[in-house]
């Protein structure tokens, strides 16, 4: 939920509502100025937003309703637009006025929301949106005719050019001031008396008085969410009420439950008569011509496939050089730090190695998630998304899961976070769950500094670029495959399973356009940055801390009496190091370590892995810190990888060992994918379902996680050798 | 116009029906009836998806994917 500035009375309130794809979110974009996600995949405004928008004078506070088909509430995302329109959400007024935006080339069906957005009685404004787009086809919408029968005013816009702002501002100073309201549906006598029989039942029962909007909801809804609202009183039994309110209607010659959507489209027709002109000889469009191709059983699975191939190696192969000259900026200045501080040791230690290296180790993962976030947001914009949900329902549907978990999971590939907030679009409330609780199995883009510093470190000189970008590309599938199963095993044990519908509109393609795209790789960007520059950072120097303390001279004094004739360069790097053994940290990694012995964890790694549960990002740092802690800083310090592949075991049965290899770095790759070791993500979840299942995500995952390491370990030491 | 009745769901890639009254119980036809597919409105089936479910159909000028389960909510006469 956005949180709303307290309103003033003197600021007025206005709803955006309309069918998703209807360009709603960019319209909200120029009205208010303030950017947010535009994709073509319906539903994707899940988040309630708000923004102030100067109306022709006036302060308005625009609320962005997330986009609905219907008020009949039967989806999340519904339900929100429903409660907000009557004012049922908790601190939310009923708005002064409602735009509701209609997409040009689909009138008829667009306005079936405009109705019953009237049917409440709130103020309106028709935005005849895309009529360009509409145009091109063929369609024209006589918009002062339709204005004229529908009785509120139609403004045409083009909401990427700002066509049409003017013209709208006045019309909502115009709406509001004259409370201008749409022409109602004609309601057969039959309708209204159900709807006085409903009524008066309810009032018998103490029930607060209904709009007679309301009601109709009630009566036309198999399960209306207005009666919850409304207050109840506890053990009343509404269902011979409305059972004996559609014999009404049933008597009356309608099926109940399709009397609406008949009555509401015969009104619209009637509304819209003349108002609209179809081409004579509809021709075949763009969108159909692709879709021929790319939702093909074959050639669309196909070209999926390599579409998600295709991204991954880029994030690898594009994102590299950037990658090399951030760390080689993060050691220069280091490098020109360090010599300042020389007269306060602990002081230069905090700041190049807990400050300086904490952050650098994760700016420099920054390329790839503007790249991963350029895939994301192209494949939204043009509408694959949608033919993506299409080609893949199948794959997840077996499991409790729908095509509309796509993008959730898709998306969970960049984040978790945002993914979890895309499942409202789901209807189903158990496939929505179900979503919620995989979601962060995904590969998300905090682990892939992991991938990419273990598989740059072993797996690259071992095998070659090719096996990295392939090994690359199958990490990114380990959290798909394992989500698959836990899905079904949740349905199955857990939920019990029980299909919902799954209506997914294919919006036409359309060319995305540059500027939106950067500016959701810039967003997304200055998120991480700010997790960056806040809780990683934080979480640096806790572990700087951890790892720099104790610091008793003794230990300083034991290992110079042990090696006295070492050259003092030597002696520095062995004192830093007996100094790391004693450590907190250190301590609590060798307590905990026999836990991680079967994946072959020693304690360093083991400190890494407790360090980040907060945040996954932060075992670079953390590994960072106990590695380059106490040794010079120079160009070479700076590379973590070498460092790690030149470690060894120093004690135990496998001392003298690399505590690092091939089947380590995937067993720690492994762990990481599957852990959920992001507190920001436990947080959202209990917030999108509750603290228990949020607890239970994190308590079976990290179960799965260690289990998943001590199976490659254990495996990958047979074969490869460990 | 004497087309013989099915499901919506028993239609092949390219064929065309017309909606029947058929039954609104089921949920599926009841999001589809809000959408505009009302009885008399001419669907086409244009797309099957790569494991025969979902299906992609047509109708007043919008496409829409949906499951083979909740297209068998929707009674049709065949059409050519």
């Amino acid at each position: 939920m956005a949180k709303t500035p307290p309103v003033s009375a003197s600021v007025l309130r206005v709803a955006l509502v309309g069918n998703p794809n209807t360009g709603k979110t960019t319209l909200f974009n120029r009205l208010t100025g303030a950017r947010q996600k535009i994709g073509n995949y319906p539903g994707v405004t899940v988040e309630k937003k708000s923004g102030a928008w100067e109306c022709g004078g006036r302060r308005v506070e625009l609320v962005d309703l997330p986009g609905a088909y219907s008020l009949a509430a039967s989806s999340p995302d519904e339900r929100v637009a429903f409660d907000f329109l009557t004012g049922h959400l908790a601190g939310e007024p009923a708005p002064d006025a409602v735009i509701c935006v209609v997409d040009a080339s689909n009138l008829v069906r667009n306005l079936f929301l405009a109705s019953q957005v009237a049917d409440l009685g709130l103020p309106l404004v028709v935005v005849l949106n895309m009529s360009d787009a509409a145009e091109k086809s063929g369609i024209r919408v006589d918009a002062h005719l339709l204005s004229r029968r529908l009785g509120v005013p139609v403004i045409r816009t083009v909401a990427t050019k700002g066509e049409g702002i003017d013209a709208l501002e006045k019309a909502v100073n115009r709406a509001v001031d004259e409370r201008v309201c749409m022409a109602q549906v004609p309601w057969p006598e039959a309708v209204n008396r159900a709807v006085a029989y409903v009524r008066d039942g309810l009032e018998k029962e103490g029930v607060r008085r209904l709009a007679d909007g309301e009601l109709r909801r009630v009566l036309f809804d198999r399960q209306s969410a207005v009666l919850d609202r409304a207050g109840v009183p506890a053990g009343f039994e509404s269902a011979p009420l409305l059972s004996a309110s559609r014999d009404i209607l049933t008597a009356a010659g309608f099926q109940s439950l399709s009397a609406e959507a008949l009555l509401r489209y015969e009104h619209i027709g009637h509304l819209t008569a003349g108002a609209i002109d179809f081409p004579e000889k509809r021709r075949r469009s763009w969108t159909e011509r692709i879709d021929t191709v790319l939702t093909h059983r074959v050639w669309g699975l196909v070209i999926f496939v390599a579409m998600m191939f295709v991204v991954f190696q880029s994030i690898y192969s594009w994102a590299g050089p950037f990658m090399g000259w951030i760390e080689e900026a993060v050691a220069f200045v280091q490098g020109q730090v360090a010599p300042f501080l020389a007269p306060w040791p602990v002081l230069q230690s905090l700041v190049v190695d807990g400050v300086i290296g904490g952050v650098g180790g994760v700016v420099v993962f920054l390329p790839q998630i503007l790249v991963l976030f350029f895939f994301i947001s192209l494949l939204e914009d043009t509408g694959y998304m949608a033919r993506g949900a299409f080609l893949m329902d199948k794959v997840f549907g077996w499991c409790g899961l729908n095509g509309k978990s796509f993008v959730p999971m898709l998306s969970s590939y960049a984040c978790a976070i945002p993914g979890i907030l895309a499942t409202r679009t789901i209807e189903d409330p158990r496939a929505r769950l179900t979503t919620i609780l995989v979601s962060p199995l995904m590969s998300c883009s905090a682990r892939l500094p992991v991938y990419v510093l273990m598989i740059g470190a072993f797996i690259e000189p071992s095998y070659g670029s090719a096996a990295a970008g392939f090994s690359l590309f199958a990490m990114h599938f380990v959290g798909l495959v394992v989500a698959v199963p836990v899905a079904w095993a949740l349905n199955r044990f857990l939920l019990g399973t029980r299909p919902q519908p799954f209506l997914l509109e294919m919006p036409p393609y359309r060319v995305p356009r540059l500027r939106d795209i950067l500016w959701r790789m810039w967003e997304r960007a200055r998120e991480f940055l700010l997790r960056a520059g806040t809780i990683i950072v934080a979480m640096a120097i806790i572990i700087w801390a951890l790892v720099y303390f104790p610091r008793p001279e003794s230990v300083r004094e034991k290992v110079e009496a042990a090696a006295a004739f070492e050259t003092p360069d030597v002696l520095e790097k062995r004192v830093a190091a007996a100094y790391i053994e004693q450590s907190y940290l250190a301590r609590a990694g060798r307590f905990v370590q026999p836990v991680f012995a079967p994946s072959g964890f020693d304690w360093k790694i083991t400190v890494g892995v407790l360090a980040s549960f907060p945040a996954r990002e932060v075992i670079i740092a953390t590994l960072g810190t106990i590695y380059g802690i106490g040794s010079e800083v120079d160009e070479e310090s700076g590379d973590l990888r070498k460092i790690l592949a030149a470690d060894r075991w120093g004690e135990g049965p496998r001392a003298g060992q690399h505590v690092f290899s091939v089947p380590v770095a995937l067993a720690i790759m492994v762990f990481f994918a599957l852990c959920l070791q992001c507190g920001a993500t436990v947080a959202v979840m209990a917030k999108e379902s509750n603290w228990g299942w949020a607890v239970f995500a994190f308590l079976y995952m990290t179960f799965l996680a260690w289990g998943g390491a001590v199976l490659t370990y254990q495996v990958g030491a047979r074969f490869l050798g460990s | 116009m004497n087309g013989a009745t099915c499901s919506l769901s028993a239609l092949r890639i390219g064929e065309r029906g017309r909606v029947l009254p058929g039954s609104p119980e089921h949920p599926a036809f009841q999001r589809l009836l809000a959408m505009g597919l009302l009885p008399g409105t001419s669907v086409q089936v244009v797309q099957v998806a790569p494991l025969g479910d979902p299906v992609e159909i047509e109708f007043n000028g919008m496409r829409l994917g949906l499951r083979k389960a909740d297209a068998a909510s929707v009674e049709v006469e065949r059409a050519d």
